[in-house]
């Protein structure tokens, strides 16, 4: 009797419960997928129009689906924000494209690189500073600031400083450098951050430049051509430049005993063999170049300095008289190098 | 100068905090829309395009000129504007006679579409038709899509990424109880999708958890998919991609089990175990003058115990 009132009671609690609860249970046939970060709910549930009026069922269907967000957001913890109950939302969930791509994190400038190496930490610096002369706290830098030398009605001339000279220019002009020097090294950062090329130290115009600068600077003009300078007309007196950027590879003294050896006794082996060390072909295209540039330029110069004076075709008076002098030139130069190639030989057949 | 570059430093300090904001951010806030109408626009169109401007008020611009451009051939114009008010959603709204009452919904990446799909509008009620009283500015709305059309088909599924940006309101923490009024419900039924409004009423029931009743408020609009520019897949995951330092820092040395019980390691120096503290067992104690023989007896006992 007792056990069939306790069941009762409990039917009828559960009753009481279901009843509650009958207002806000909404039945789906497939669960909501929540992002309460969003306020976001999705029903992946079959949406099929039925006789009724398609308003209505809409207006039903979201109804349903607000309930169950609704009971989602009701049950995450709340805190009472100035009178105000406001529920703590978690992170949004959905992911959703960015507007921009990341930010790059910036390189290091030559300082803070320095830093890092040193292990020097930024201080942090007071606001105000606490000026003598007017006794009170002023601003470390800016307008009216502590210990401000610009505002000396006085300086002392040093004893190692010309007497003449104007210190309070002097003072002008070494913080105006000052100012310079910072703002050339901001832009170099900057330069290096954007890895954009800058020229080398002796490239820039400058007030006053070294000889070796200039060098220099004569140097890199002269091999930025299309053919690496190599056609380049050299000044009556300026000397060929050494091989620049040319590096030499130097074996290590003890490294390689095989290769080594190899080597001594290739070297063995040439000055063995009897044959010459002069490639003859190429010795003998190298002079004909040479002596076809003299000619030509010997003509120019003859013919420049005849057009002068004539005014006529000096360039049809040139044509034959240059190709013939070249032919002859050629055949006679030829032979001379056969002569010598001959002489020099020992064994070998000479060339005609 | 539209970047902060070293070189060409702002003037004012105002400047250079406009010009801040507008750099990529590590966590970037609310996306901007900007509504604009394209050669010819119909009432319907400009209708629709001053409700969604309301609904999105605070973070929206809405351009009263037409620009003749068309989206989906030249998307250059577009870009330009986005620059210029660094606006990261576009809605553009046009009407002609091959596609009538046209709207199309975009969102750009660094600048450049990411995304555009072309809605046609079948039916649409405008605001003002509505008796209801509408919510305040600016209030986060709640967002329903309904329809398994929205996770299986791929054009879908964009879409509701793009509804689901467009019409978000800013990342909040907490948001009031009392404040959830506003409702939009997007629905995905036989090739449409239908657009509906709706300011909740939160009615007593018997528990703590309000019984809700929808009264409808806003525009309603019925939508029929036409084209679609979707950006490829590999575009999409780099719009994805969230730099680094914004995971949350996983802590070491910490795990948990099925049961949810947290389990850590906890590391010891090397311990003496000769001298080791343990339980003294009075009656195994050797007592002075004991055989060998009970020693015996008592070892086996020992070993059992241990």
């Amino acid at each position: 009797m007792a056990a069939s009132s306790v069941e009762e009671l409990l039917a009828k609690a559960e009753q009481d419960e279901a009843e509650k609860l009958k207002s806000i249970t909404v039945k789906k046939d497939l669960d909501l997928e929540f992002d309460l970060g969003n306020l976001l709910a999705y029903d992946p549930n079959r949406v099929e129009l039925r006789q009724q009026n398609r308003e209505e069922f809409l207006k039903a269907l979201a109804r349903d689906n607000t309930q169950l967000l609704i009971n989602e957001i009701w049950k995450i913890p709340t805190e009472r924000v100035e009178e105000a109950i406001v529920a703590k939302l978690p992170d949004p969930t959905t992911p959703l494209p960015r507007e921009k791509p990341p930010p790059k994190p910036k390189p290091p400038t030559k300082w803070e690189q320095f830093a890092k190496l040193k292990g020097i930490q930024k201080k942090k610096k007071t606001n105000l500073v606490w000026d003598e002369n007017a006794k009170e706290w002023r601003r470390r830098w800016g307008y009216k600031r502590a210990n401000d030398n610009t505002k000396d009605w006085l300086i002392e001339v040093p004893d190692t400083a010309d007497p003449n000279e104007d210190q309070f220019a002097k003072r002008v002009k070494a913080k105006k450098e000052r100012v310079a020097k910072n703002e050339l090294n901001r832009l170099k950062n900057i330069a290096r951050a954007q890895k954009i090329k800058i020229p080398a130290a002796g490239l820039t115009p400058k007030a006053q430049q070294s000889k070796d600068e200039l060098a220099l600077a004569v140097s890199v003009a002269k091999t930025s051509t299309a053919s690496v300078g190599r056609f380049q007309d050299r000044l009556p007196k300026e000397k060929a430049s050494k091989k620049k950027g040319e590096k030499r590879k130097f074996e290590p003294v003890i490294g390689d005993f095989s290769n080594e050896k190899q080597k001594q006794l290739d070297l063995l082996q040439i000055m063995d063999s009897k044959k010459p060390k002069l490639d003859v072909t190429k010795a003998v295209n190298k002079q004909m170049r040479e002596e076809d540039r003299e000619a030509a330029a010997a003509k120019y110069k003859r013919g420049a300095g005849k057009k002068g004076r004539r005014g006529g075709m000096p360039g049809k008076g040139r044509g034959p008289g240059g190709k013939g002098g070249k032919g002859g030139k050629g055949k006679g130069g030829k032979a001379a190098a056969g002569g010598g190639g001959g002489g020099k030989r020992k064994g070998k057949p000479g060339k005609k | 100068m539209t970047q902060l570059d070293g070189i060409t430093k702002p003037k004012t300090k105002r400047s250079k905090r406009f010009l801040e904001n507008r750099l990529p951010k590590l966590s970037e806030d609310l996306k901007s829309a900007m509504i604009m109408k394209g050669g010819n626009t119909s009432e319907t169109v400009t209708q629709a395009l001053k409700d969604v401007y309301s609904l999105k008020k605070p973070n929206a611009v809405l351009y009263k000129k037409k620009n003749i451009t068309r989206p989906f051939e030249d998307s250059t114009s577009l870009e330009f504007f986005s620059k210029k008010t660094d606006c990261s959603l576009f809605l553009f709204g046009s009407h002609n006679k091959k596609r009538p009452n046209n709207l199309i919904f975009g969102r750009m990446f660094d600048f450049h579409v990411l995304d555009m799909v072309e809605l046609g509008i079948e039916k649409y009620v405008p605001l003002k038709q509505f008796k209801a009283e509408t919510c305040p500015e600016g209030t986060k709305p709640m967002l329903v899509f309904a329809g398994e059309a929205f996770s299986m088909d791929s054009e879908l599924k964009r879409l509701k990424s793009l509804l689901i940006d467009f019409f978000r309101g800013p990342k909040v923490d907490g948001v009031r109880l009392a404040g959830l009024e506003h409702v939009l419900h997007f629905t995905a039924l036989d090739g449409r999708i239908y657009m509906r409004s709706y300011r909740c009423m939160l009615k007593k029931s018997g528990c703590r958890t309000p019984r809700i009743e929808l009264e409808e408020m806003g525009p309603s609009i019925d939508f029929v998919m036409r084209r679609t520019h979707l950006a490829s897949e590999q575009l999409y995951q780099l719009a994805l991609r969230q730099p680094r330092a914004l995971k949350p820092k996983k802590k070491k040395n910490i795990s948990h089990d099925v049961f949810g019980t947290k389990f850590g390691r906890v590391h010891m120096q090397k311990q003496d175990l000769s001298k080791l503290q343990t339980r003294k067992m009075k009656g195994l104690r050797k007592r002075r003058g004991e055989t060998g023989a009970q020693d015996e007896s008592t070892a086996p006992k020992v070993l059992k115990e241990s």
